[in-house]
């Protein structure tokens, strides 16, 4: 049975490890539905968040692998813990003088806001998670969406499922990211 | 010290306790072997293609636990290490390759022999590193060592731009703690786990060791001797594990798998509990993995946590050092018997002892590869090491020759790489020059790297070459005449006269068709202590490695060799 897994990794940030950790997903073939990377609150450590399309087998299979990785810190399968999921979208829809009230009516609903008006179309801003997301993009269809990009998702446990618990042992890492960066 | 990156390889070889580099050179590398000659403490062996130069370093590696190094150029040189690396990476050994690259300046746009090869290597490391900086080189040098070596070995790339190694820098070895927050080698065995496994262990009443190269990693050869006895647990083997446990114990069981011996798969089959240490249920081992051992409850201890629940879901899943585990384990053990076990085994290895080919009276007179391997045995006293290729012969190395701690197999198991025996010989005698080795091929996997006889008489080292000619390439002609009928297509095979080849190599060889003419012949080859010397060993062409357990047969449905008569016209039973 096929689901969908959200997995949070803190990695080193160095060259090549995007490279090493989406290879994980393509060595069997599995297709990586969505994923985020950027910088934490250290420079030394980024934080991924990645949405499997598969099954527990496959997801098993891909925290195994990359715990496996020298410069993955951390791995965690968010299914079965609290966590809060968040997704961002520029939807550029086409908005007519007659039908731009209606779309702003439904901006509205979703917490959308408009964040470039041109003569025939608008752009967009949304941000929730997925459903919501799709949501509104159903809703706009019908006027006419010229195009639409989305930030993918990233997610974070609840309360005191916490990924980063290395922060500690952190100080040294930094020294030398300051070294790599200096040399 | 203002050092230049090639110099900087060399010095952190050296204090990583480096004296032997394989390699060959070409344009990119050139730097580094340019100041080679100022390092006499390093001995570097020109070997005659990149791919002997990694399984020389594997093999070297196998036989010492040192970390081996292999060195060639970028491009061609570095894409033909990628066989070895990938047979180092299946087998756990650690190997360190370095290779030159094109300058930093041109990385990407197709330059002359440039080979994206830390892309290319990336699944079939532990590690790789592409050094972009020469104030980068000793860090990563140094971190390249202390991966291949710790926790579970495996192979690390060091991919060399040439301007980084004529760039200079000050030049410091690093000597404080190596830092990688994301790499644990050796976990930590929970407390709480192992007094669970130790609960599952005094209620077995059938249970079996499956002992692995692990054993032998870890130094827990003594442990497990120690678990075995106390608790009258059979062992059984797997192929990379042969030597971890005595193999004329009554315990052993020799080695499990789809050539292991009945009496191994049956106990695992019959099996209420499994004992898994440093091994991972690879699938020459399990069989079909629905039917495989279905009444056992099972414990798995393995350094590697990845491998735990991996192919066989395990009670109670251990990621430790063995040793460690087995001494906490056998902590509080008191001795359990197993008596009623131990006799339902006996029948099922005197069952095997009837259908053994060397207690036949066999009708023809061909030579049978058995026959050689055992007697290679008896006249080594098993003091040799055994280094084998792929195919039949090296099923019956492992079936005929009892291995131990100091002489243990080294074979590609993992990635079953034809053309490894004969430079992962040269590797390990060199590592071990004081030691007997022999090197076990096929007619076909001989071929293939063949070329290292040159490197083996440049280098005058002492290794014996059994060459077993089947006329073949057996192990796939035994698939054909299993399971395909009979068509032996593309598996016949010419070869040269295999002596005069080594006589225009300045190897001495004889020819050995009779079972009588092997004492002779395999003295000669003891007494010739200058180098390299050849036995060519014609036998039976349609040999067959018994038993057999089929690609993804359940463990217990064994082709078995069969009663009265070498067999081989006669019915195959089940
Ligand atoms: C590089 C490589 N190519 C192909 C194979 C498939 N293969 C496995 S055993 C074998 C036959 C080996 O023949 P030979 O070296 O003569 O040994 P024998 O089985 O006859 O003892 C082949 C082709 C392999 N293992 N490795
Ligand atoms: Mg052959």
């Amino acid at each position: 049975m096929t689901n969908r897994y959200a997995i949070t990794a803190l990695v080193e940030n160095r060259p090549g490890v995007l490279n090493r950790v989406v290879s994980i997903f393509r060595r069997p073939g599995l297709n990586l539905d969505s994923l985020t990377v950027g910088r934490t609150d250290r420079p030394e450590v980024s934080r991924m968040t990645m949405v499997l399309e598969g099954t527990n087998a496959d997801a098993q299979h891909v925290k195994r692998e990359l715990n496996r990785l020298i410069h993955v810190i951390t791995v965690e399968d968010m299914n079965g813990t609290p966590y809060v999921t968040r997704d961002l979208a520029l939807i550029k829809v086409r908005a007519t003088p007659e039908t731009k009230s209606e779309i702003l009516q439904m901006c509205g609903h979703y917490r959308a806001r408009v964040v470039d008006a041109a003569e025939s179309s608008i752009v967009i801003e949304v941000v929730g998670e997925e459903p919501e997301i799709e949501g509104l993009a159903g809703l706009l269809k019908p006027f006419g969406i010229i195009e639409m990009v989305r930030a993918g998702v990233v997610a974070m446990g609840r309360a005191e499922n916490i990924l980063d618990t290395h922060r500690e042992r952190s100080s040294w890492a930094l020294q030398r990211f300051a070294l790599e960066k200096a040399s | 010290m203002e050092l230049s990156g090639a110099e900087i390889v060399w010095e952190c070889l050296i204090r990583e306790g480096v004296d032997l580099v394989f390699g060959y050179p070409g344009g990119a590398i050139l730097p580094t072997y340019d100041t080679l000659s100022s390092y006499p403490q390093i001995h570097h062996v020109l070997t005659r293609h990149e791919q002997g130069a990694a399984h020389m370093a594997d093999g070297y590696a196998r036989a010492t636990g040192r970390v081996g190094v292999a060195m060639a150029t970028s491009g061609p040189g570095a894409t033909n290490l990628v066989t070895g690396l990938a047979t180092a990476m299946l087998d756990s050994s650690p190997v360190v390759c370095i290779t030159g690259q094109v300058p930093t300046s041109v990385i990407g746009h197709n330059a002359f022999q440039e080979a994206d090869i830390t892309g290319v290597t990336l699944p079939i490391t532990k590690h790789n590193y592409l050094v972009t900086s020469v104030e980068e080189l000793a860090f990563s040098i140094r971190e390249a060592f202390y991966i291949a070596r710790s926790g579970r070995p495996g192979p690390v790339l060091i991919d060399l731009p040439k301007d980084v190694q004529t760039a200079r820098t000050e030049f410091h070895y690093p000597t404080d703690e190596i830092r990688l927050p994301g790499y644990q080698p050796v976990p930590t065995a929970p407390e709480e786990k192992i007094n669970r496994a130790r609960t599952l262990i005094r209620s077995a009443e059938r249970p079996v060791i499956l002992a692995g190269r692990g054993v032998l990693l870890s130094g827990a050869v003594a442990e497990l001797r120690e678990f075995a006895e106390r608790t009258e647990t059979p062992v059984g083997l797997t192929l990379l594990g042969k030597g971890c446990f005595p193999e004329d114990h009554p315990l052993c069981l020799g080695m499990m798998g789809m050539h292991g011996t009945g009496e191994a798969n049956h106990t695992v089959q019959e099996a209420d509990l499994l004992l898994a240490f440093g091994m991972r249920f690879d699938d020459r081992v399990t069989g079909n993995l629905a039917t495989y051992a279905p009444k056992a409850r099972k414990i798995h201890i393995d350094i590697d946590p990845s491998e735990i629940d991996k192919n066989v879901e395990v009670e109670v899943g251990i990621a430790g050092d063995l040793r460690q585990t087995l001494t906490d384990l056998l902590a509080g053990l008191e001795p359990i018997e197993h008596g009623d076990w131990i006799k339902r085994i006996t029948r099922w290895r005197d069952e095997s002892e009837e259908r053994e080919l060397l207690n036949q009276v066999l009708t023809s007179p061909q030579l049978k590869a058995a026959e050689v391997v055992h007697d290679l045995w008896t006249l080594t006293g098993g003091n040799a090491i055994t280094v084998t290729d792929v195919g039949q012969h090296q099923m019956w190395v492992a079936q005929y020759y009892a291995h131990s701690p100091e002489h243990a197999l080294i074979t590609s198991g993992g990635m079953g790489t034809m053309g490894f025996g004969l430079p992962g010989g040269i590797g390990a005698a060199m590592g071990r020059p004081g030691d007997e080795v022999w090197v076990v091929v096929g007619d076909g996997g001989f071929q293939m790297t063949l070329a290292e006889l040159a490197t083996a008489v440049q280098e005058q080292v002492k290794v014996n070459i059994a060459l077993i000619n089947n006329g073949y390439l057996g192990m796939v002609r035994q698939w054909q005449e299993l399971f395909y009928e009979k068509r032996y297509n593309a598996t016949p095979m010419v070869s040269p006269d295999f002596c005069a080849l080594a006589a225009a190599y300045g190897i001495p060889a004889v020819r050995v068709s009779e079972r009588s003419q092997i004492e002779a012949a395999v003295r000669r080859a003891q007494d010739h202590t200058a180098g390299p010397f050849l036995i060519e060993f014609v036998v039976e062409q349609h040999d067959v490695v018994f038993p057999m357990v089929p690609a993804g047969s359940d463990l217990h449905d064994m082709i078995r060799r069969p009663i009265n008569g070498p067999g081989r016209e006669k019915e195959i039973q089940s």
